[in-house]
């Protein structure tokens, strides 16, 4: 089998040994309705109600969606409209906190079928935890069979610790996690793929599954972008996953880490998705670490917490330093989906000189295309050639602006070039 | 926290500039420098400033003419400088070698658009016009060490008149030593004799990953593998003329030659086939440079062919299908 183009990225684990310790109580927490790709929910509360951890706030009939839960115990204080990231406005429940954390009623759902356990599933509010925020209840209902369960351990962006933190710290959970999945779904395999950079993780792995041949711990080459989704289903059991497919297609499905250890959690104690595991990094940040934080918390509050020196800070990115996003300022709430906070205070954006046709972005591009190429085309704005380029395969992992000498903006060319492609009927 | 900085992913580079990949190229060349001033003296030197100096300052006249932003620092004109000494010979004018780089930096280079946009190699233009227009010049062969006195014939430089006016003295008499050849103690260009030099060089620039090893292979390759079809001395003609100069320096230049792999194979066959029948049926007894000339003007043609194929990539026909249902 052949490998697949990758970079090789500085990997700035500096956080791997630091365990990841409880984010004292936030006096404020802000939790929007719309967290991962979906519908977005309907509020279920109003200003002046009483919460308590776990409680759900918000859900919808949409499908493609999942419930909310107050992370918090306390008082709604407003529901406002709150501006995502990506520029669409969702509602957000503000909860003052009274500090006590009082859990609402759980109960571990009662799980005996597959049905029983998708369900139970969507009920947690859970969506992959690995940064796209897929809903797991979906991705857990495949339509054709499936032969291999892809555990996503591999962790690819620098600094980010958070799963490698929940590998550590709560080995069972994860395994707990794989079985039920493997169960429920009657999958016969499951492939644990891990980067190289992780021995203690893969030797702990290989020691908790020795008799349990249906579980294969695989290791990864540490390069990037490896923990992308057909990247893994490539490097792992040599599948290609065809343009317009989906992994479920291969018979395969991916499911990140944390997300396999969380499912496991909430069959146990019924406590629905309220906090995250966050690593907060960056070289503004004074005590980097890893946080367990309610969902909702300002991003601020973590920055005072890693003892960051927000006078300082040039730039915030919200994930990993290859495909995470800046955030306009630190009144952010975090969100399901947040792995890593990384605050620099030496950041300075690169000068852009002409491409010299060197070919060191077709060679990075895991999914073989041509960036230099894609550029041109979408400057003379030709559709037809984007088309062509299959410019619709770019999952966006910024190795070809990583390595492009004359810094130019590949990636994000890639992706005004596909919003300027006409969309498919 | 104010004015935080805003842009798009990923907020990381690698430290590969185009200013440091033509850092490394100039130090490739460096042993093919010193392999000429070993042999030519110290006028080899002379040449080389001259070239690199002159280079360098066409660059950056045009640019401020053209009042574009300055590229001088990106190191890529004085690279195409020193490449241009190596193909010159000891012996001419300096006048004639500032000619050269106009060739090269302005006409060639600049007037396309600058660096990444040329279509031909400036330095193989530049010594082709150079070549065409003083063809006596341009062919006359210093021996090494031609100042000791006793080596040379009577004008002191030149070694004799039916070498003069026919190219690369050791392809048309074809009477060096393999070693002698390999080390460069043969006549010709700065930079056509030590094979040594320039495989350094060569070497350096695939161990830094600045080139890939494809195209030099792949013309080397065809024209060892031509050579023994027709009968010849494969050493003899790998080892004499502007092969090794060619192939790791002008055919791997990134403007001038194809993007992927693939067509850097084709671009290297293409180059080996066409050296291999001007050399062995042309009227010029050395075709490198044409040779490369001509791939760098096919070279569009080789990259619309020679595109990668994108991972789990529907072929074209079966859109066509889906569409039309």
């Amino acid at each position: 089998m052949h490998r697949l183009n990758s970079i090789r990225l500085n990997h700035s684990k500096n956080t791997a040994g630091i365990e990841a310790v409880r984010l004292p109580v936030p006096a404020y927490v802000k939790i929007p309705m719309s967290m991962h790709m979906g519908a977005p929910c309907t509020p279920l509360v109003k200003k002046g109600d009483t919460v308590l951890v776990g409680q759900k706030i918000g859900d919808t009939d949409a499908f493609f969606s999942a419930p909310v839960h107050s992370s918090v115990s306390g008082t709604v204080k407003d529901v406002s409209d709150y501006r995502l990231i990506n520029g669409m406005v969702c509602k957000a429940v503000e909860i003052e906190t009274d500090g006590q954390q009082t859990l609402c009623e759980c109960t571990p759902p009662e799980i005996t079928d597959r049905e029983s356990f998708i369900k139970a599933v969507r009920e947690s509010g859970i969506c992959g935890l690995g940064g796209a925020g897929f809903p797991t209840h979906i991705k857990l209902n495949p339509k054709g069979e499936i032969d291999t369960l892809i555990i996503n351990a591999a962790e690819c962006e620098p600094y980010i610790t958070s799963d490698y933190r929940q590998m550590i710290e709560r080995p069972e959970n994860v395994l707990g996690g794989i079985r039920l999945v493997m169960k429920y779904l009657g999958i016969p395999k499951a492939v644990f793929a891990i980067e190289s950079n992780k021995p203690d993780a893969i030797a702990e792995f290989r020691k908790l599954t020795g008799n349990e041949p249906e579980i294969e711990v695989y290791q990864l080459p540490s390069t990037y972008p490896q923990g992308a989704e057909k990247v893994l289903i490539h490097s792992t059991t040599g599948r290609v996953v065809m343009e317009g497919q989906l992994p479920s297609d291969q018979k395969v499905i991916v499911m990140n880490v944390s997300t396999a250890a969380f499912i496991y959690k909430y069959t146990q104690t019924g406590v629905p998705l309220v906090n995250r595991r966050i690593t907060v990094e960056g070289s503004a940040v004074g005590k980097p670490c890893n946080v367990i934080a309610p969902i909702g918390t300002m991003v601020s509050e973590l920055l005072k917490f890693a003892e960051t020196d927000t006078e300082n800070v040039k730039k915030l990115i919200a994930g990993g330093p290859m495909m995470g996003a800046c955030l306009i300022n630190a009144e952010t709430p975090v969100v399901k989906t947040s792995n890593s906070f990384l605050a620099d205070s030496d950041y300075t954006e690169p000068v852009t000189t002409a491409c010299i046709r060197c070919g060191r972005c077709v060679r990075a591009c895991s999914m073989n295309l041509m960036p230099l190429e894609i550029e041109k085309a979408y400057k003379r704005k030709d559709t037809a050639a984007l088309q062509s380029l299959k410019l619709g395969l770019c999952m966006n992992c910024g190795a070809c602006t990583y390595v492009c000498p004359a810094n130019r903006k590949l990636a994000e060319t890639n992706q005004l070039a596909k919003a300027f492609l006409p969309k498919k009927k | 926290m104010n004015n935080l900085i805003i842009s798009p992913s990923p907020h990381r580079n690698s430290d590969v500039t185009t200013r440091k990949i033509m850092s490394l190229a100039l130090i490739s060349l460096v042993p093919a420098v010193i392999a000429a001033a070993v042999f030519f003296g110290i006028r080899a030197l002379a040449l080389t400033a001259v070239c690199t100096a002159s280079s360098v300052l066409f660059e950056y006249i045009c640019r401020r003419a053209m009042k574009r932003e300055q590229t001088i620092s990106d190191l890529s004109a004085a690279v195409t400088g020193v490449i241009l000494a190596l193909n010159l010979p000891v012996t001419l004018p300096f006048w004639m070698a500032v000619l050269g780089s106009f060739v090269a930096i302005v006409i060639v280079k600049q007037l396309f658009g600058g660096i990444g946009q040329n279509f031909a190699n400036p330095a193989i233009t530049a010594r082709i016009v150079l070549m065409i227009s003083f063809t006596g010049s341009m062919t006359t062969w210093a021996l090494p060490q031609y100042w000791k006195p006793g080596l040379a014939s009577d004008t002191s430089v030149i070694v004799n008149s039916n070498t003069v006016l026919t190219g690369p003295t050791p392809l048309v008499s074809g009477d060096a030593s393999l070693m002698s050849l390999f080390l460069g103690n043969t006549g010709g260009c700065l930079g056509e004799t030590s094979a040594l030099a320039l495989l350094i060089g060569g070497i350096f620039l695939m161990v830094k990953k600045v080139i890939s090893p494809a195209a030099p292979a792949a013309f080397i390759g065809t024209v060892a593998l031509l050579t023994l079809v027709s009968g010849g001395d494969v050493m003899y003609q790998i080892l004499a003329g502007g092969l090794f100069l060619g192939a790791f320096f002008m055919a791997t230049d990134y403007a001038t030659t194809p993007v992927t792999n693939k067509g850097k194979i084709v671009f290297g066959i293409g180059c080996g086939v066409i050296t291999f029948i001007i050399r062995k049926f042309g009227s010029y007894p050395e075709g490198v440079s044409f040779s490369i000339l001509l791939m760098n003007i096919l070279t569009p043609y080789i990259d619309m062919f020679t595109k990668t194929t994108p991972l789990g990539a529907l072929k074209p026909e079966k859109e066509v299908t889906k569409n039309a249902q």
